[in-house]
């Protein structure tokens, strides 16, 4: 059994039908469960007060936004090398649930910033080039619609997204390099020292996982979308050319 | 029911709202077009075969 069988669109949509109730149903429940269990029933902060709160949204929405991009990054190098156009309508399918988690990840940590720092946004290196990834989001959305040949639409954004890889892994990576920043370092770490107390990490983890869910189920259903607007193209352009 | 969030009760509630509004929006319209497009290809199919071309 090879994984490529689910280039065939077909296919790939049979899976993703067996596939999608798991994942929105897994999904609500531990996006309702994280945030229900963090909003209600953690303590405050002994420095954040109850700003600590918006950990359990900022935190998800900035993991998806990020590894959002990874997955189209995939999903671009599957298409330049195998032309699988599965795979170019699943990165599409996935920028516009990047582009809100990344605006989600931008408003929330402003909003927490201004109290905690004194400031609504810094020229802070995470900051920094978590906007330009909010910036590669929107050039990326632009381009598919603004090319109209889908393949070479997928071409050109395939090659935008590698360039913009660099600012996806630099909005991770970007605290361990450059330590000048108001940003902390990461949130969740193996070592225990630097990972963040049991009380918070444990509805924190379970908001990721549900978040996570939502990603994979609305990539899902979004590239089934894509899929039946390019054989809805294919056949109208069939029709035309008979009639 | 409702915690005390103290003296960031604005931004703690603020924040909460901003998300779960972008993400309904967000599956609102993504289901949107969802059907839209699945009803243009449902037709585009039965179009397709009334001219024998399937």
């Amino acid at each position: 059994m090879s994984i490529w069988k689910y280039a065939n669109p077909v296919k790939f949509l049979a899976l993703s039908a067996r596939v999608q109730p798991f994942a929105w149903a897994a999904a609500a429940i531990g996006i309702i469960v994280g945030l229900g269990w963090g909003f209600f029933a953690t303590p405050d902060d002994f420095r954040q007060g109850s700003t600590i709160k918006i950990i359990y949204i900022h935190v998800p929405a900035a993991w998806i936004a990020i590894n959002a991009w990874i997955m189209m990054l995939i999903a671009s190098l599957i298409w330049l090398v195998r032309r699988h156009h599965v795979s170019a309508l699943a990165a599409k399918a996935a920028a516009p649930v990047g582009l809100v988690m990344t605006v989600i990840g931008l408003v929330t940590g402003a909003v927490w910033g201004q109290p905690m720092w004194g400031t609504w946004w810094a020229w802070d290196p995470r900051l920094t080039s978590f906007l330009i990834l909010f910036l590669f989001y929107l050039g990326y959305i632009a381009l598919w619609e603004a090319v109209e040949d889908p393949d070479t639409a997928a071409d050109l954004t395939s090659v935008l997204c590698l360039v913009g890889s660099v600012f996806a892994l630099m909005s991770r990576y970007a605290v361990l390099f450059w330590s000048q920043g108001l940003h902390q370092g990461a949130t969740l770490s193996l070592d225990k020292e630097e990972n963040i107390s049991d009380v918070f990490w444990q509805p924190l983890v379970l908001s990721i996982a549900g978040f996570t869910l939502l990603f994979l189920a609305l990539v899902l259903y979004r590239t089934g979308t894509e899929i039946a607007l390019r054989r809805t193209r294919a056949l109208n352009v069939r029709l035309d050319k008979t009639t | 029911m409702m915690p005390d969030l103290g003296k960031y009760a604005t931004e703690v509630l603020s924040a909460y709202g901003i998300t779960l509004g972008l993400m309904a929006v967000l599956l609102v319209l993504s289901i949107q077009r969802g059907r839209k497009a699945r009803t243009a290809l449902r037709r585009a199919e039965e179009e397709t075969a009334r001219h024998g071309k399937v």
